[in-house]
């Protein structure tokens, strides 16, 4: 199948660093990449490139054919683009109830009216609380964000990503956060997602990588070491270099 | 806390009904009260009302959308010179069409003020919307075949209100007419802010990065605020224009805005009764202490500010709103 999501030679230095080093990433609908690597391997910076939160020095990011390189956060999005925040970014005096439908009523464009209300909005209503009930914590929508627990947010952090409906959705790091007992709602809610969608999703956690990837892409040093199966990953001479290295570094650091 | 959601999620709409009705009957209330305790003074009464639109649009900017703003009587001022403009040199004297005429005026006002305005962030923000009200007087000012320059306009001459009512030498006419139009705006401003538009606007205040994410514009939601925002201003500014039948350069100046935001922050941003109580309680305590003691009064107006802030940052309103808010929370 085609790429519906195609970034190439992406380069972006920070100060001297560089932090995104050439890479290229291809993903085809119904992708499940894992993005692997070290602390400071500039996942997150990846994301904020293609996502268009930060403007690359150079390179291409390609949706459905059409180069958004230039684009903003906000029409990329409309196209079908969507990422969640490693750290959680929400509005802490709105409820869950709020955020949810804010964005259904966004995904629809109907975001801009004014002489109606979410809650007078049956089909709205109702699809906010059922994405919250999948996600377990549809006995809060009603409360302030700033009342409820760092991995409740987390939950309704994934939420806002799936109520826009994306195309290709970048996960950065879902179940950091997330008490054990709530991740395998995080788990179910990803595995549950349609099967064309095509997801990229960074995660430290092995154990879900590998549960989750058909292919798993290594980061370290802003480049791309290893693009393959999830058997292969664990064999890589290099992958395992960067990882030991890293801790290496740790350690000399400590 | 369980309780009191499931409670709210029971009477949903019809609680927010019921608590709309009871501000339009708590400001008519007032408003009556106002009525009977100075009848000599209504038009200091029909001052405050229209100094409260001019702070219920800057809540709208400031306090739901997060817009530092010192210039915000330039959309006031627009609406005043819009109302007066079209009467003194239109013919347009018909109170309805000139307040259209000031709507109209302060919409425009704020589409402009907007675009400069939201270009920056912060500090640069302030010192921007402090540079557009100082054009926008000294445009006035310059411009006096049009606005009667620091003499003020004058011939406002405005007709009976709806053919019926003339604008009466005790201002009685003006100050219903001020009063209706402060019950609309207030009306049709709660149903903004609660809309999902007012949603994204109290977003952006929160995190701009999020409503990008989720795909909504931020720009042109400000901007699309501040045009409404233009109007209400621009609706007292004519209230103004229409009760005083003159419009001067003091309405376009740096001090009102200034003062607009001490009153917002008095009563607390962020709510439009906030934004009512605000204006009323400075106002009121400007007009007592200034008799009293014309010397010292700016002294005392400023130690009362010190006081809020320090010991109701939340203002008046909000500070109140979250005591109650507690209260019932602890209540089983
Ligand atoms: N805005 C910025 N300015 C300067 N340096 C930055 C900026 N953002 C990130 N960096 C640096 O770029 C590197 C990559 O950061 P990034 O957040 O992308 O790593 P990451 O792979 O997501 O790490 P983690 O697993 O800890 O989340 C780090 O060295 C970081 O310090
Ligand atoms: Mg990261």
């Amino acid at each position: 199948m085609s790429a519906i999501f195609d970034v190439r030679n992406l380069k972006k230095m920070f100060g001297g660093l560089a932090v995104t080093n050439d890479v290229s990433l291809a993903m085809a609908p119904g992708d499940r990449v894992a993005l692997i690597g070290p602390n400071g391997a500039g996942k997150t910076t990846f994301v904020n490139l293609v996502t268009g939160n930060l403007l690359p020095d150079s390179g291409s990011v390609t949706l459905a054919g059409e180069d958004v390189t230039r684009l903003g956060p906000t029409p990329r999005v409309r196209r079908g683009l969507v990422r969640s925040f490693q750290v959680t970014r929400l509005f802490s005096e709105m409820t869950p109830e709020e955020h949810v439908a804010l964005a259904i009523l966004q995904r629809e464009g109907r975001s801009g009216g004014m002489f109606s209300s979410h809650r007078a909005m049956p089909e709205v209503m109702d699809e906010t609380h059922a994405l919250l009930s999948r996600l377990g914590i549809a006995h809060l929508a009603r409360h302030p964000v700033s009342e409820i627990a760092y991995g409740q947010q987390r939950l309704l952090e994934l939420a806002l990503a799936l109520a826009l409906k994306p195309r290709v959705l970048l996960l950065d790091e879902p179940a950091a956060g997330v008490p054990q007992s709530d991740t395998a709602r995080i788990e179910q809610a990803i595995a549950d997602l349609p099967a064309d969608l095509a997801v990229l999703m960074i995660e430290h956690d092995m154990d879900l990588v590998f549960r989750f990837a058909k292919r798993v892409v290594v980061l370290a040093a802003g480049e791309i070491i290893f693009d393959g199966s999830p058997d292969a990953v664990t064999k890589d001479a290099r992958v395992r270099q960067a990882y030991l290295g890293s801790y290496a570094d740790a350690r000399s650091v400590a | 806390m369980a309780l009191t959601t499931n409670s709210g999620a029971a009477s949903l709409t019809g609680g927010r009904l019921t608590r709309d009705a009871i501000g339009v009957l708590a400001i008519l209330a007032v408003a009556v009260l106002g009525y009977f305790l100075f009848p000599n003074n209504l038009a200091l009464l029909t001052r405050i009302t229209a100094i409260a639109l001019l702070v219920l649009s800057l809540d709208l900017v400031t306090g739901y959308c997060g817009v530092a703003t010192l210039g915000h009587a330039a959309l006031f001022g627009a609406g005043a010179y819009g109302a007066g403009i079209a009467a003194a040199h239109f013919g347009i004297t018909d109170p309805i069409a000139m307040l259209a005429a000031g709507i109209l005026a302060g919409a425009l006002a704020g589409l402009v003020s907007g675009a400069v305005v939201l270009r920056a962030h912060g500090l640069p923000q302030l010192v921007l919307s402090i540079a557009i009200i100082h054009l926008a007087h000294e445009a006035a000012n310059k411009a006096s075949g049009w606005t009667g320059g620091s003499d003020g306009l004058a011939g406002i001459t405005p007709d009976a209100l709806l053919g019926h009512w003339q604008f009466d030498l005790w201002g009685r006419t003006a100050y219903v007419f001020g009063i209706v139009l402060l019950v609309l705006a207030f009306v049709i401003l709660r149903q903004i802010v609660r809309s999902p538009f007012g949603m994204l606007c109290r977003g952006i205040r929160q995190d701009p990065v999020r409503v990008r994410a989720m795909g909504g514009s931020v720009h042109g939601t400000l901007v699309k605020m501040y045009a409404i925002s233009g109007a209400v201003a621009g609706a007292g500014g004519a209230l103004n224009a229409i009760s005083t039948q003159v419009v001067g350069l003091d309405s376009l100046s740096f001090t009102l805005s200034a003062e607009a935001l001490v009153m917002l922050v008095l009563g607390g941003t962020g709510s439009l009764y906030g934004a009512l109580i605000g204006t009323a309680a400075f106002m009121w305590f400007e007009d007592v202490v200034s008799a009293a003691n014309p010397f010292h009064w700016l002294t005392i107006v400023g130690a009362l500010l010190i006081a809020v802030v320090l010991f109701a940052p939340k203002g008046l309103y909000g500070s109140l709103a979250a005591v109650f808010e507690r209260r019932g929370r602890k209540a089983p």
